[in-house]
């Protein structure tokens, strides 16, 4: 298939493997995050680490949406939906997230109305066929998504379509990148900048990482060929003493970003002081919220929200994971209380998180023959 | 942690966990069974021996009330159907789980089988509802190594629904009767208010006679089997996704919904060695692959670039985010060969023109037992496990 196969050769990518291979410094140990649940997805969609020598440990990050989305945020999504009259609709990667109460999907048996969409315009669409109906729209994700939200609000009130409103759940990168990165215990050596979320923010926000903290980022592509051509990058600049932000993904993330959607998101929502992380706690102002020009679209405004709390389990060690502390067998709870049917934490969450995919696949990893080691 | 924070926390599941991670830590002595680690193992050992406890325990219903994923054909329905159904109804004829059980009726070996069919959309490119309620049962029957004889034919009609669509639906049953060489000889009708159904829902029971000598079952896979596909996979699920017109993508792809009984008859009479057959309905080939590990306890390596898969199924299922490994076919049968017969078996299918496209996608291995490795296009290596959820209801 054009435009794909290109980026999954097999035979450039052995080569890229060689040259990785080559540039790893006899004895060191490399820690590299790649911060975006897309790229994990990537690497365990076509077994990447196959090609990576045994000095290199990829560290999955706190970027999948879905997972860093807290228990309690969760609650109050279910109270919303359990109002009179209301539709929840949501994309269908949240409907397996669990609350204290079971996820969306388990409400959605108890006769509450949870609805899947694939986009928040399909949001607009059921408001419009059901106007006696409160329509709600779950929004989650970071930069990449946030834009079609602003979108659809600013759609809505063009419309004055009064039965609509969104669960403002956005969530923005940098600060939770830097709260791993000022954790005393990190262990990292350099970022796979997430693609997505920079075709939205562009690569400049990363300079600070760099800069202050001395760690090397390569904002990456999807296919398998772009996240093993940006280790390259990452390996150069380590065995180089660089730290610099660069962009491998340049043939569709713009330096400087998506203006466009950058106005969208700014013209309809703002930053929350602070917001909760499912593994790592209150970040401050790390997420957006609706603003006041547009209360009348905004859940959180509009009905009176329960404002869950529920912490962590003190067992879980979600943060230590994904700062690269921990292996995930490591963890307190790790395979007993924490399952991938009964996830407790965020890394546990998501087929992608680091814990379920060790939890799926550790037995084989351990025993692989690492190709890179082989040739 | 300690027990009473454990019972203080909010949630159900999460106390239940967490007991059961104190039960752990207290030093509960293993289920019966399981190997005990050995002295001065690592810790890391341990745990993956733990999870391979957890995975051979008894599956048990968490939820407290059905969700669609336990329609989905991953872990929760086979968690549902051991744990629910084989549970309650536990025989030898049943305990298999093949597509179809095998009864003795006065000497000769009867197949006997049952499927639900709630399609949305009833009508989609390539059929409709009630092509898949025969095609599906036939199937069922075929794949056991029966003869597919008769069906029986229950409706469960939505109050409204249009008699029209009614008569399309039958007569599409009854073309595809013809087709498979069988005929639809019992029946039932119920209607029910209008909200309480989605139209038309059906069910077919069909018996077939099983004439072919040998034994079929995944359990008799074994290592140097050899695995093939009669043709290309994911077809009718993608088409279903697409027909629902919520997704705005258009595809010229059609479901293969058809029956099976011709081509597997040809691949028996001409192949020695089938060991095992299914058809890859709902959970795809993935599904089906893991159903065998785990049912005959062995490793199964399949190669990506073997498996075919049309340009227009693999190019929506990137767009969707989708593996073609877990979409449903209607009209494709995994084989499980004894590996000398391997090109036999696919000259076989190939020679038929339901097979054309068929081919040899990987082999049983011996380890590691319960696990399905896939070799990816791109060179790399990732497992194939049962999905937790999925998020595409109702696609036959």
């Amino acid at each position: 298939m054009r435009f794909v196969d290109e980026f999954r050769d097999s035979d450039k990518a052995h080569a890229l493997a060689a040259k990785i291979a080559e540039l790893c410094e006899p004895g060191r140990q490399y820690k590299l995050m790649e911060v975006c649940g897309g790229h994990t997805h990537t690497i365990y969609k076509h077994g990447l680490e196959d090609y990576l020598p045994e000095q290199i440990t990829l560290v999955h990050g706190p970027g999948c949406p879905v997972c860093v989305i807290p228990m309690g945020r969760m609650d109050d999504a279910m109270a919303l939906a359990a109002q009179p009259d209301v539709i929840m609709t949501s994309f269908g990667d949240m409907m397996r997230v669990p609350g204290s109460n079971g996820s969306f999907f388990d409400a959605k048996a108890r006769g509450t109305d949870i609805r899947m969409v694939y986009s928040p315009l399909d949001s607009l669409k059921i408001a419009r066929k059901n106007p006696d109906k409160r329509v709600i729209f779950m929004a989650i994700g970071f930069e990449t998504t946030a834009p079609s939200t602003a979108m659809t609000i600013l759609r809505a009130a063009a419309e004055n379509l009064a039965n609509f409103s969104v669960f403002c759940n956005h969530v923005t990168i940098i600060p939770a990148i830097k709260a791993i990165l000022d954790s005393p215990d990190l262990r990292l050596d350099g970022f796979i900048g997430p693609g997505h979320v920079s075709t939205v923010i562009g690569c400049r926000p990363y300079e600070f990482i760099a800069r202050d903290y001395g760690k090397p980022v390569v904002v990456a592509g999807f296919e398998p060929l772009d996240i093993l051509q940006s280790i390259y990058m990452l390996m150069q600049q380590l065995a180089q003493g660089r730290s610099e932000v660069e962009n491998q993904y340049a043939r569709v993330v713009p330096w400087d970003g998506n203006l466009v959607a950058l106005k969208a998101i700014g013209e309809t929502m703002e930053l929350r002081p602070y917001f909760e992380w499912r593994g790592l706690g209150f970040i401050s102002h790390s997420a957006l919220s609706i603003r006041e020009q547009y209360a009348q679209f905004d859940a959180e405004r509009l009905f009176s929200v329960p404002g869950v709390r529920v912490a962590d389990p003190k067992a879980c060690q979600c943060g230590e994971v994904l700062k690269g502390v921990l292996k995930p067998w490591e963890c307190k709870v790790f395979g007993t209380a924490c399952t991938p049917e009964t996830p407790i934490g965020t890394c546990m969450v998501s087929p992608e998180g680091a814990c379920a995919a060790y939890y799926n696949y550790g037995r084989l990893t351990r025993t692989r023959v690492k190709e890179a080691s082989r040739s | 942690m300690t027990g009473s924070q454990a019972a203080s926390h909010p949630s159900g599941w999460v106390a239940e966990a967490l007991r059961a991670h104190d039960e752990q830590a207290a030093g509960r002595p293993a289920r019966q069974g399981s190997p005990q680690p050995a002295p001065g193992t690592v810790r890391e050992e341990l745990v993956l021996d733990r999870i391979d406890r957890a995975r051979r325990a008894r599956p048990r219903v968490k939820e407290e009330r059905i969700t669609m994923s336990h329609g989905a054909g991953g872990k929760a329905t086979q968690t549902l159907i051991e744990a629910i159904f084989l549970d309650t109804f536990r025989n030898p004829l049943l305990e298999p789980l093949e597509d179809a059980a095998q009864v003795h009726v006065n000497g000769a070996r009867v197949a006997l089988t049952t499927d639900s069919y709630v399609v949305s959309p009833l009508f989609f490119p390539g059929g409709d509802i009630g092509d898949l309620a025969v095609n599906g049962t036939v199937n069922d029957l075929a794949v056991s190594g029966a003869v597919p004889l008769y069906l029986s034919a229950g409706f469960i009609l939505e109050e409204g629904f249009p008699v029209e669509s009614l008569q399309r639906i039958t007569a599409s049953m009854q073309a595809a009767a013809e087709r498979a060489g069988v005929q639809v000889v019992t029946g039932d009708t119920k209607v029910v208010e209008k909200g309480k159904a989605d139209g038309c829902y059906i069910n077919t029971a069909g018996v077939g006679l099983i004439e072919y000598a040998g034994t079929l079952g995944v359990a008799h896979a074994r290592p140097g089997d050899a695995i093939l596909v009669s043709g290309p996979i994911g077809d009718h699920g993608v088409t279903i996704m697409l027909a629902r017109g919520e997704l705005d993508i258009e595809a010229d792809v059609v479901s293969d919904t058809a029956p099976v009984n011709g081509l597997v008859r040809d691949l028996l009479a001409q192949v020695a060695g089938v060991r095992a057959m299914r058809d890859a309905t709902r959970g795809g080939v993935a599904t089906i692959l893991n159903e065998i590990a785990a049912a005959a306890g062995v490793g199964i390596a399949v190669s990506e670039d073997q498996i075919p898969v049309r340009p227009e199924v693999r190019g929506a299922s990137e767009l969707l985010g989708i593996d073609p490994m877990y979409v449903a076919c209607e009209g494709r049968v995994v084989v499980v060969v004894d590996g000398t017969e391997a090109d036999r078996a696919l000259a076989a299918l190939r020679a038929h023109p339901q097979g054309e496209q068929a081919a040899i996608i990987g082999q049983v291995t011996a380890d590691p037992p319960g696990i399905v490795q896939l070799k990816t296009a791109f060179g790399g290596t990732r497992i194939v496990d049962l999905l937790v959820g999925d998020p595409l209801p109702r696609i036959c």
